[in-house]
């Protein structure tokens, strides 16, 4: 294979300010994750501790196969999203090692209000349940829960993608052979009682778990029956009596226990189709990919010198090399997986267009998950090129990303524009996974070219009138359409409505690959039926 | 007329099966173990060249039952029996049923035994034969009046002593008169039950005894020589825990005052083969001139006879053996000589801390140290084997010897701080503790030595050093990731970077926390940290501690080398469910595990249920199903380990089930008694 040699100059005053540039993004980026793994206000935490119960996050490590690593997804979600501060969405969702077998793990924190669910904590429970169904990862869920957020009712409740998809899901993924497990570690009241309830297998936590579809005031004020929590639906009532649960535990560590044995005997194993190789580090270390990126976005970079970095001993067998340039594809491995790699080197031009589609067709056949790194302004424009055809070539490209069914991979590592977002696989082309780097951008065009559309579209009006408009006041109206571009566009703010999976650094990009590969591969690959490509 | 026998069998399991056996090859003579179902795989079985079956785990239906013991002979062909100690060892009717069946009984005569057997008709004997005895009763009239008389004619303190007795069952030391006739119930209980004989004597309690036995053999011609005197003073519960030999301090005239004596009394009854002489010296004016008084003899080889190998250079089993087979001893008493001192502790599964309570259980591990010039290890159990609840809880003797006391000292305390044992509580801390006392190296000894010092002997409660908590906390990730190894060999995916154990998460620490509760049961907290990119372990804190640390190499079965803040720490850690025992700078530190849960089956028991904490059998219940308990008042009394424990409520309530009987034998972790809440209804 080929070796990827660097030109970098880990000396060169431009790396170190890029290093810190990118550095300074990550550590804020530490600093964010680590108040929001904290989860609940203080006072939330200490109350329950003092009832006995784990915090979620210990919750989810003594779970785990001990030392085993964890995957969050979505940390961001709800971040400055409410008036209130709502840590991880209220849920932690996350893809872990339980008794060997890589699992969606989903726990609620009852620490932040209660454990409701709001309008984002819904959507990340399906997107957590929509990653489960993709990759064939049984489900744990890690109850602890007052239900539907009531003065968001409306947000939550009622529509297709709503609270009640996470029942539809899980009676879904269960008939697919999609192990649901259920452990009810606190409240899990009203539509949360179906959680455990439709759960293949269910543990409960003895005096600390209820199931109920009405609590104790809801029936009193129904019916006037005067009943506490656990007489009305505890650990006792429902293992013992009503069969809601099949496990009694003494306490937390102990139902996490029973649920770690119950995975041990799911009777699944891994096939595999890829042929894996011995993994190897990239020749280059990987914390060089800080001083890469260029602290201004307007200056171009080879996107070889990320690739050397990310793959196994630095390998990379290029296609098409010398074909469409500002698109660079090519196989390597990651963590000993093969992958097929495209990465924007500059615009998209029909040549790039149709070499990326051809590459996707490639790696379908041959059942090779794809890699996208995406950095996109978008596809060229200009008479020259809408008279090529680069609307067609853009969507051979689309038509191509869009049915490919290999495992798909994307990671913003910069700007993510327009229709290059649609052929370098976004959100709505159904990545198994997609991260964000925190120096990306995303939004359908820069916030520059934006408010430069807008102010030349008003200032030819305004002229057609025969008005007049001022250099200044220009400047004035583009001001705002800048900065909201660019509040709107931020990682935080597209991870915080779950338009990624999360916001990582891009240090850690290739253990994120690796483990999303490994996770993936729980699927069989499928087989590739592309639709109609405009000729 | 001496002959050479061909095959022995050894009527006995554990050290001293193995002891004998060792002799038996030097002498060119097989040997055949005979073995319980407990100890099928046991150590002695594999070391013999034949083994036998003899019946099921307690020892009543094996290795007690003399008619199987002969008849295993038999059918091995073997023309001697070794009894070793214990079991049938002083009991004379086997001597004579082997000598009925033609085989030879490697101990002394029926005669002999049966002498020595009964205590009262010792002493008489031992009166006769101008050996001095303890001012005492023993008549054959056992009201209760006259022994308070006899007592009270003595003297208080007086002891109360089964007539059967040994090993310190059914008796009793009794201060006053008002006293007396509770402790005389007590003891007669004991003795019925131990010995189905009642009988006690009454004696003088000496104030300051120190406990000196002396080794006599005797030869089937008449000849009879001492190996010098053993200094067993260092008791707890009237069972051996220290011996030595010479006796410190002992001068010489007073040795051969001894010696002659035990040689006399051998004499006196005829003795044939090794015996022990014990005396009670008494050294309220010191060891010079004092008065000793005859105690009792045992007519069998003692768990302590390698101290007398180690000073005189010769093996006692061997004499035995050649002394059995009709041989003249092998020396006379003046081509024999002291040479050193040696001294033995035995290391018991016990817990000091909970008055020497026997314990059982798998030796998760067990390293003794290094078999060498002057260390000697006795034991009939390798790592992995079970200390079985049938059997005596000793696991090993140590044995060091020096040219002195001094040296014989410093190599037991370096030989014990290499001693490696996990699993049970044991007494390792508690004889590490006992030799390092400043009274024991001053030779300030008496049989009240380990009451009067408990405080200093039991194991501090001190909490576990930093060190201690990171090489346990490294230990339990070095363990893991071994364990990990060998999963991911067999997984499907086993290059998956999923298959790595440094805790790494998304945009957080790679960091992970463990707590323990050390002795002095306080939780410890301790925080790894890795880093991220390497996987390696980069520093711990724990406490006001932030430390680097570096795991340098680890074993899979534990060794552990460790950098913490630039020192390097060899250890050894041995990890389960629920503890990890960190053996490090000759000390041992058992953390409890906080942050486990232990994989049982039990589904959700509150504290109502009240379990046996060890196998045994029922002896008594006292509450019924429906009565109502306060927390703490005795519930039933189990029988385990030859001990009487009695089990309490563990909180208030009525009791809801009784699912066992009196009389029922139990196994460990048996539910015994189920309460439920009494709420007032």
């Amino acid at each position: 294979m080929t070796v990827l040699k660097t030109s970098l100059s880990k000396d060169s005053d431009a790396f170190k300010a890029n290093a810190r540039h990118m550095q300074g993004l990550v550590a804020d980026l530490a600093d964010i994750a680590g108040k929001i793994a904290m989860g609940g206000p203080r006072h939330a935490r200490e109350k329950h501790l003092a009832r006995g119960k784990l915090l979620p996050r210990d919750r989810v490590s003594t779970l785990l196969d001990p030392g085993s690593p964890f995957l969050e997804l979505s940390q961001l979600a709800g971040h400055g999203l409410y008036d209130a501060e709502i840590p991880a969405g209220g849920l932690i969702t996350g893809i872990g090692r339980v008794s060997g077998h890589e699992c969606m793990i989903l726990c609620n924190d009852a620490t932040v209000k209660g454990g409701t669910y709001f309008p984002i904590t819904v959507k990340k429970h399906l997107r957590a349940q929509e990653i489960a169904r993709e990759n064939n990862l049984p489900c744990i869920y890690l109850v602890d829960s007052g239900g539907a957020n009531l003065p968001n009712q409306d947000e939550v409740f009622p529509d297709r993608d709503h609270f009640g998809r996470i029942f539809y899901n899980q009676a879904t993924l269960s008939a697919m052979g999609i192990p649901q497990i259920a452990v009810v570690m606190g409240s899990c009241t009203a539509g949360g009682a179906y959680v455990p309830a439709m759960a293949d297998e269910s543990i409960i936590v003895q005096n600390q778990g209820t199931i109920f579809l009405g609590g104790p005031p809801l029936v009193k004020a129904a019916t006037g029956e005067v009943v506490s929590a656990e007489d009305l639906g505890g650990g006792d009532v429902h293992a013992r009596i009503s069969g809601v649960v099949d496990h009694l535990a003494q306490n937390d560590a102990h139902a996490l226990m029973q649920a770690r044995r119950i995975i041990g005997n799911l009777n699944r194993r891994k096939t595999m189709s890829l042929e894996i190789r011995e993994p190897r580090p990239p020749l280059y270390d990987p914390q060089e990919i800080h001083g890469i990126i260029p602290h201004d976005t307007r200056q171009p970079y080879d996107v070889r010198e990320v690739i050397a970095r990310l793959v196994d001993g630095s390998e990379f067998d290029e296609f098409k090399k010398l074909y469409g340039t500002t698109l660079v594809t090519g196989f390597a491995h990651i963590h000993g997986y093969p992958v097929g790699i495209i990465a924007n080197n500059g615009v998209l031009f029909s040549e790039s267009a149709l070499k990326g589609a051809h590459f996707i067709e490639l790696c379908c056949q041959r059942g090779i998950p794809l890699v996208f790194l995406q950095n996109i302004t978008g596809f060229m424009v200009g008479r020259k090129y809408e008279t090529g055809g680069i609307a067609r070539d853009g969507a051979k490209m689309v038509t191509a990303v869009a049915c490919a069914a290999v495992p798909k991979f994307t990671i913003l590592i910069g700007g993510s524009y327009g229709a290059g977002n649609y052929g370098m696989c976004g959100r709505a082309y159904g990545p198994r996974f997609l991260w964000m780097w925190p120096n990306a951008r995303i939004s359908v065009m820069g916030g520059e070219q934006a408010s430069n559309v807008l102010a030349t579209v008003k200032r030819d009006a305004m002229e057609a009138r025969g008005e007049t408009w001022s250099q200044s006041a220009e400047d004035e109206f583009k001001k705002p359409i800048r900065e909201s571009y660019e509040a709107q566009g931020h990682p935080y703010y597209a991870s915080a409505r779950l338009w990624d999976d999360g916001v990582i650094d891009p240090a850690d990009t290739r253990m994120v690959l690796g483990l999303g590969l490994s996770a993936a591969l729980n699927a069989p690959i499928g087989e590739s039926r592309f639709g109609v490509f405009r000729m | 007329m001496s002959r050479h026998f061909k095959k022995i069998l050894i009527a006995n399991r554990g050290e001293i099966a193995c002891r004998v056996i060792r002799t038996a090859r030097a002498m060119d003579i097989a040997s055949c173990a005979v073995y319980s179902d407990a100890d099928a795989h046991a150590l002695h079985v594999e070391l013999a060249d034949e083994a036998i079956h003899i019946g099921p785990s307690p020892a009543a239906q094996s290795y007690l039952m003399a008619d199987k013991i002969i008849e295993a002979a038999k059918r091995c062909g073997a023309d001697a029996i070794h009894p070793g100690y214990g079991f049938l060892s002083e009991n004379a009717d086997f001597a004579e049923k082997c000598a009925a069946h033609n085989i030879c009984f490697i101990g002394p005569t029926a005669d002999n035994i049966r002498k020595m057997g009964l205590k009262d008709e010792a002493k008489r004997l031992m009166s006769l034969a101008d050996v001095p005895v303890v001012p005492g009763y023993l008549g054959a009239d056992q009201s209760p009046e006259n022994l308070l008389e006899e007592a009270q004619s003595i003297g208080f303190p007086v002891l109360i002593k089964a007539v059967a007795g040994g090993g310190g069952k059914g008796m009793r030391r009794v201060d006053d008169a008002t006293d007396f006739a509770a402790a005389l119930k007590a003891a007669k209980r004991e003795a019925l039950g131990a010995f189905g004989n009642d009988h006690v004597l009454i004696e003088k309690f000496i104030l300051k005894p120190r406990h000196i036995e002396v080794q006599v053999f005797a030869d089937q011609h008449g000849h009879a020589v001492y190996l010098f005197e053993r200094d067993c003073s260092l008791q707890r519960r009237h069972q051996k825990v220290v011996e030595e030999a010479p006796a410190p301090d002992m001068p010489l005239a007073l040795r051969q005052r001894m010696g002659d004596a035990a040689v006399a009394a051998a004499l006196a009854i005829g003795y044939q083969g090794a015996g022990t002489i014990e005396f009670i010296v008494d050294v309220a004016n010191g060891l010079k001139d004092a008065p000793f008084y005859f105690m009792e003899m045992n007519t069998r080889l003692q768990v302590e006879h390698p101290v007398t190998e180690m000073i005189s250079g010769e093996d006692l089993v061997e004499w035995q053996i050649r002394v059995a087979a009709g041989e003249p001893l092998p020396l006379d008493q003046g081509d024999l000589a002291i040479d050193g001192h040696a001294i033995e502790v035995r290391l018991y599964a016990e817990d000091p801390a909970r008055d020497f309570l026997p314990a059982s259980g798998t030796l998760q591990c067990f390293r003794p140290p290094l078999d060498e010039d002057f260390t000697r290890i006795d034991t009939g159990v390798r790592e992995g084997d079970a200390i079985s609840v049938h059997y005596d809880p000793m696991i090993a003797k140590i044995i060091c010897w020096g040219e002195d006391r001094d040296a014989a000292i410093s190599h037991l305390q370096r030989a014990l701080a290499q001693t490696q044992i996990a699993g049970f509580a044991t007494n390792l801390s508690f004889l590490q503790k006992t030799i390092d006392h400043p009274a024991f190296q001053a030779v300030d000894l008496d049989t009240g030595f380990i009451p009067r010092h408990i405080d200093d002997l039991l194991p501090s409660s001190e909490p576990a050093s930093p060190s201690m908590l990171a090489l346990a906390a490294l230990g339990i990730i070095a363990q893991r990731s071994h364990e990990a190894a060998a999963q991911t060999q067999k997984s499907a995916d086993s290059t998956s970077p999923w298959h790595q154990n440094h805790g790494w998460k998304a945009n957080l620490p790679a960091l992970e926390h463990h707590s323990f509760m050390d002795a002095s049961g306080r939780e410890q907290r301790i925080a790894i940290n890795f880093n991220k990119a390497t996987g390696a372990i980069s520093g711990v804190e724990t406490g006001d501690h932030v430390l680097s640390a570096e795991l340098r190499t680890s074993t899979p079965d534990g060794g552990l080398e460790i950098v913490l803040d630039g020192q390097i720490l060899r250890a050894t850690v041995r990890v389960n469910q629920a503890n990890v025992h960190v053996f490090a700078q000759g000390s041992h530190c058992q953390l409890k595990r906080m942050d486990t849960h232990l994989d049982s089956d039990e589904e959700a028991d509150g504290p109502g249920v009240v379990a046996a904490p060890m196998p045994g059998k029922i002896l008594d219940l006292f509450v019924a199903v429906g009565d109502k308990v306060e927390k703490g008042q005795p519930l039933l009394v189990l029988e385990a380990m030859k001990m009487e424990h009695s089990l309490a409520a563990p909180k208030a309530g009525i009791v809801a089930d009784i699912p066992i009987k009196a009389g029922d034998q139990v196994e460990d972790g048996a539910r015994l008694i189920m309460l439920e809440d009494d709420t007032p209804s």
